[in-house]
Formats: C-alpha cells, structure tokens, sequence
C-alpha cells in the first residue's frame, strides 16, 4: 500500500514537472508536450491504494477524471498509461483517449471525464460477474461532487434492487472545482446516501489509508460472497488545483494549508515505523517507486507521436465499407 | 433576412476593444441590471466566474441569489431554468461543456425545446442555455465538439454561435430579451483567455451601449468574387486566414460568418453562391448528417443552376482524439481551407 502510494505521489509530482514544460512562463494549456487538461491526485492516494489492494486483475474498476493513483493501485501498466498521457502512439490507448480517458483490458481499469459516468458500467461489470457466476466485483470510484448526479444515484438504486457485487467509493476533497462541499449538498456525510437504497454506508472520517483499507475489506468481500453493493466515502484532500493552472483564487489559503497537512502517505509511514518498519525500508520503497515513475516518463518521452492516418482507425470493432466520397473516413481528402 | 456587411470599427465608432468573454459578460450584466428577473446558473460560475470567464465578476455584482453556484446535477437545474423560464423568469443556465448534454439531454430538447410548441404556444421558455464548445486545445472526445449540428437539427431551440467580442454582445442581448429558447455556444479559443489563447480576430472593438443582433442574419466578414466560404465560430478565423492567404495568388474569398445556426440566414448564403458560383463550408463538427450538409443543400435548392463547385470540410466522422497529431488531422486546419478554396477556383 504505501510503496503504491509514494509511487502514486511522486508519479504526480513528476507529472506536474512534465506538463508545464513549455507551458510557461504564461501558462498555455496546448502548448508543451503533455497535451490537454490534467487533473492530478496528490492528496487522494489513500483512497487508491487502500481500496484496490483488495482487487484482483479479473475486478473492474472505473475512475474518473483524476485517475492516476488508482489505475496505478490498480496495476495499470505505468509505461504505456504515461505513453497515452503524453500522447504517444505506444500509450495505452494508442493517443486516442488522453489522461481522462485510459482504458486497460489486461486490468480491467477505465476512466471518464464525466461527472458519475464510470458508475453505471461498473454496475454492468458487476452484472455481467454475477450472471456468470464468477465473484469477481466492480469498483466506482467518484468525487464528492459527482454523488447529485443522477447517474449515481440511479447506479446505487439498480444495484441495490439486483444485489450486484460493485462498491461505490466517494473520494471527498472537499472541492469540486471551486465549489465547497456544502454549497451542493446539505448532507455532509455522503455515505448516508446508501440508507436511501438500503445498502451499507461508512464513511472514512480521516485521511487514513489504513481506515480505508478496512473499510474497503468489508465493502469488497461482501460483494465477493454475492451479498451486494455497498458505499463508502474516504475522506481525501487536494493539495494542487482542481487542474493545472487553476490559480484557485477561490480556495482560501488556510484551506491548503490544513489540507497539506493531512498528508496520508506520512500518516501511514508514521504507523509502519510504530510496526517496526525501518526509516532504511521506507526509503528504499520509495526509490524504487521514484525509479520505476522516472523509467515510465523517460520511455513515454521517447515514444514516437501517432501518424495522423491513425485517426480514421477504431471508430468501429468491425468497420463497415467506406460508401463517403469525400474523405468521410479516409485521411487524405481531408 | 440578408445582411449587408457589417464594417465593425465604422458602425461601432468605438476604439474599445474587449475580448470576446468580457463582451459577453457586459450585456449578461446589463441586462441583469435592467431586469430583475434574470439570474444565471451553473457550476463554478460565482467565485470561479466560469470555468472559461463567461461569469468573471458578475458575482461581485450581484450576489449569490442571482449568480448561482449549482450542484453538478445538469438535469436539476437545466429542466429547473425550464420552470423558471415557464414562470416568466429569464434564467440564463451554464452548462460547462456542450460534451456533457448527455447527462441532461431530456430537459434540453423533451422540456427546453418543445414545451412552447406541445402547450400550443400557451406556454414559453424564455431562457439562454450557455455552453463552452470546441477543441484545438487536446482535451480529447469527451471534452472537444461542438455539436452545432445536434442542436440545430432538434426542433425549437434557437442555436448561436459568436465569433467575434462585437457579435458576442448583440447577440447576448438578443438571447435573454427573446422569448424563447436559445443556446448560445461559445467557442473556448475565442474567449480571450490568458490560458488558451485566441487568434487575433475575435477581440474587436465594442460599444459601451447596449445593441441587439438579430438572430438569423449572417455576417459577410470578408467580401470576394471567386469563392463562397460558409463558416462559424472559430473556423470564421481560420477561413478569414486563410482567404488573406490566398490574395497574393488573386483568389478571392468571401467568407460569410452565419453567426445564428436557427434561424439560418439562407439569402446571405445564396446571394454569394449567385456570385461566385463555388461553395466551400467549413464546420468544426462532425461532418455527415450536419451543417455542412443543411448550407450544401439550401444552396442546391435555391441555386443549384449557379452552383458550379462544391466543398465541404469538418469532423471526418470519428470521435475527436486526443493526441496533438491526430486532433490536428481531423480539425480543419487554415491550411486544409486554403487548399479546399484553391481547388474550387481551379
Ligand atoms: C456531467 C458533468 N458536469 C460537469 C463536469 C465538469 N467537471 C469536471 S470535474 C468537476 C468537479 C468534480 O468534483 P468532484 O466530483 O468532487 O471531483 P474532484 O475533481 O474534486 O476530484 C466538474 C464540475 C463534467 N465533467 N461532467
């Protein structure tokens, strides 16, 4: 857990280094070699690590638009995830999908850039376990301000009503770009929301991964035993803006500072060393993951750029004959 | 309906330039000043002041009754401007990206877009539904289109798409005075934002004054013979660029900016195609079933006879990728309009 962790963290210190490369001094954000938006995770990696330790390859999980930790928690191949965010031929999804939108087969990970959309395939990746009898499960993964989408909500009441194994995990940081928890909702407890459909519902008060981790034992193995859903809200933090170069002029400054506080990943090393783990151990956990996020960028960096025929290609799993005269679906008219 | 060209720095005898967000603020603001019943709504649009500054000091203004921070919950408060507008209000409602419609879509073209027509006119719907469309910035295909052609093909929303700061706030004022639906889709790179910088065109001079556009009048932003460029939003930059390109070689473009999809000022269309006799329409959606397709077939239409050449170029058909090279590809570049226009001269 803590060595995904401190990979995780670091993978997004790193990524953060790359993404303003070129982009500065006046930030751009289609300049530099990182295209697109980017939304980092420092400050969520409790949630990732303490949730998918407990999953298998043959689990599904679904992410949203801050994804890193969690495809990384979820052994999604590093080389080739930060080939796609750089946009590279090689990268996961062959340049096509981008860092909001990485898709893993071999692990059955996958990520969305709209708020709740992750939620109803899980519910069917958690039908089609069930029909089949197998005991995998699903895992959504959501912020705090995606739980007043209806697509969540409408995911939480199909899976109760048909018992599926899937768990829906609410990461609350507390912001949903600049709006507070309590400007949308007036139920401070997320996780409340699962008595509405009669399933369980904890929250996880702290930024603790080992609260997470047993919370997350209890919510997967019930639905491993075919006894159904459940929902948990992890409390995490954002120590970066909501994406880079969000100034956050709305977010006060004592806010950052509390949140940088929390830092999970020190909470845990804390509790390790108190377990007899040696600062020796840690460190070298840590190198190995610094090692291992300085190898993937250096190999993505090298990857070659897509060819701009690779645009016309994947649209379909069996593409029909061309009928367009004009370029419709081949590159060079266009 | 047809439009004579407008001289923007003539008719607006003004040396003030804004950007095309803080022209689209001002006429939000005037009229909100003017009107107690128009608020706005949407995510990140009070402190924030939009995600792309179509709010930026609004809240400032006029507090957090009438410049609404809302849940992420688009088919709550999309369907809830419905009820206020119903109601006689003039809620202007945010969605953040035209991409997300799909969480809402119902209360855009079930409630939004029919409830005039279904209630036999005993009913309108006097909302702006805003909406931040187009790519060039690889933000990939959830983040990217512009969907121009899906609004306009559903029957009863009036669809405009601002290219210009001056455009922008006439057709702002006309938005919230009128008494029906209308989504007013600005495109991100035209914004003037500090982050994504614009291309040169759109920050033009504007008049202090409140002034309407009237929607279904098209704008000749460049007058020529040889060829007819149909175009809107950012691709009335890049056509304009690339129709400057060509003058050297004594090509001569006209380049007609359509400025609103519904109504859709056919005459302007005609009266150039009658002219030049070629037609080239430049869209930044995807290409069948859309724009392009609706302006190629009024122009067969109403002028088949003189039509001697016809080109169209957008969205070849595939969701919009991510990496710069592919996005690149399919976007319709100044260079793929420069040669679209050549080779209808030839
Ligand atoms: C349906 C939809 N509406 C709005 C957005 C724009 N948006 C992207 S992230 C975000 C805030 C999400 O907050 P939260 O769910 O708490 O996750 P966090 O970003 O804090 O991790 C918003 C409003 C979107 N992607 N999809």
């Amino acid at each position: 857990m803590y060595e995904q962790m401190v990979t995780a963290r670091y993978y997004e210190e790193r990524l953060q280094e790359e993404y303003l490369v070129g982009k500065q001094p006046a930030f751009d954000i289609s300049a530099g070699p990182i295209p697109g938006e980017l939304h980092l995770a420092a400050g969520h990696e409790s949630s990732g690590a303490g949730v998918c330790i407990h999953l298998r390859d043959d689990d599904t999980v679904t992410a949203p638009h801050r994804p890193h930790h969690i495809a990384i928690a979820k052994g999604v191949d590093l080389k080739k995830m930060t080939a796609e965010i750089f946009g590279r031929e090689t990268g996961l999804c062959r340049g096509k999908g981008g860092h909001m939108h990485l898709f893993d087969p071999d692990v059955n990970f996958a990520c969305s850039g709209i708020i709740a959309q992750g939620c109803p395939p899980a519910v069917g990746a958690a039908m089609a376990a069930k029909k089949r009898n197998t005991d995998s499960v699903a895992v959504a993964f959501l912020g705090e301000g995606a739980i007043d989408q209806g697509g969540f909500l409408e995911s939480l009441n199909l899976a109760a009503v048909q018992d599926l194994p899937v768990v829906f995990v609410i990461e609350d940081n507390d912001w949903a770009i600049s709006m507070p928890k309590d400007r949308v909702t007036d139920v401070e407890d997320g996780s409340r929301r699962a008595q509405g459909f009669d399933m369980p519902g904890e929250r996880v008060d702290s930024d603790d991964a080992v609260a997470v981790y047993e919370a997350a034992e209890k919510a997967i193995m019930r639905a491993r035993d075919g006894n159904g859903p459940s929902l948990i809200e992890v409390q995490v933090h954002r120590r970066m803006g909501h994406f880079m170069g969000d100034a956050e002029a709305y977010r006060p400054e004592a806010d950052i500072e509390r949140a940088k506080q929390r830092d999970s990943i020190e909470r845990l090393a804390d509790d390790l060393r108190a377990h007899g783990v040696s600062d020796d151990d840690l460190d070298e956990i840590r190198e190995r993951a610094h090692e291992r996020v300085d190898e993937a960028i250096a190999w993505a960096k090298e990857q070659p750029e897509p060819d701009p025929s690779e645009a016309y290609e994947n649209v379909f799993t069996n593409p029909p004959a061309q009928t367009a005269t004009d370029g419709g679906s081949e590159g060079g008219e266009q | 309906m047809a439009t004579e060209s407008r001289d923007i720095t003539e008719a607006t005898e003004t040396d003030r330039e804004l950007t095309m967000s803080r022209a689209m603020v001002e006429a939000i603001a005037w009229e909100m000043r003017e009107n107690e019943e128009v608020f706005y709504m949407g995510e990140d649009v009070a402190d924030y002041g939009g995600i792309f500054s179509s709010t930026t000091g609004l809240l400032d203004e006029f507090g957090r009754d009438r410049v609404m921070d809302v849940p992420i919950s688009e088919t709550a408060f999309l369907g809830a401007a419905v009820g206020a507008a119903q109601a006689g209000m003039r809620p202007i409602a945010e969605l953040m990206f035209v991409d997300f419609f799909g969480v809402a879509m119902d209360q855009i073209y079930n409630n939004m877009a029919k409830n005039t027509y279904m209630s036999g006119g005993s009913f309108s719907v006097p909302m702006v539904l805003t909406t931040a469309v187009g790519g060039t910035y690889n933000d990939a295909g959830q983040h990217s289109q512009t969907l121009y052609g899906t609004f306009a093909h559903l029957p009863g929303m009036k669809v405009v798409v601002p290219s210009t700061a001056y455009d922008a706030k006439g057709l702002m004022h006309s938005a919230i005075r009128d008494d029906d639906p209308v989504v007013y889709m600005f495109h991100k790179r035209l914004m003037g934002l500090g982050w994504m910088p614009s291309p040169t065109g759109p920050k033009t001079p504007v008049p202090e004054e409140d002034y309407t556009i009237p929607f279904g009048e098209a704008d000749i932003k460049r007058h020529g013979n040889d060829v007819t460029v149909v175009t809107l939003g950012l691709h009335v930059h890049r056509s304009l660029e690339a129709a400057s390109q060509l003058e050297d070689d004594g090509i001569d473009a006209e380049v007609i900016d359509l400025r609103t999809l519904v109504p859709l000022d056919t005459e302007t269309v005609l009266d150039s195609v009658r002219k030049t006799g070629k037609l080239l329409v430049v869209d930044e959606d995807y290409q069948s079933f859309g724009v392009t397709g609706e302006i190629i077939a009024r122009a067969a239409e109403g002028a088949l006879d003189d039509l001697s050449a016809v080109k169209r170029l957008a969205i070849p058909d595939v969701p919009i990728p991510y990496a710069r090279s592919l996005e690149d590809e399919v976007n319709p570049s100044t260079d793929k309009i420069a040669a679209a226009i050549r080779e209808l001269h030839e």
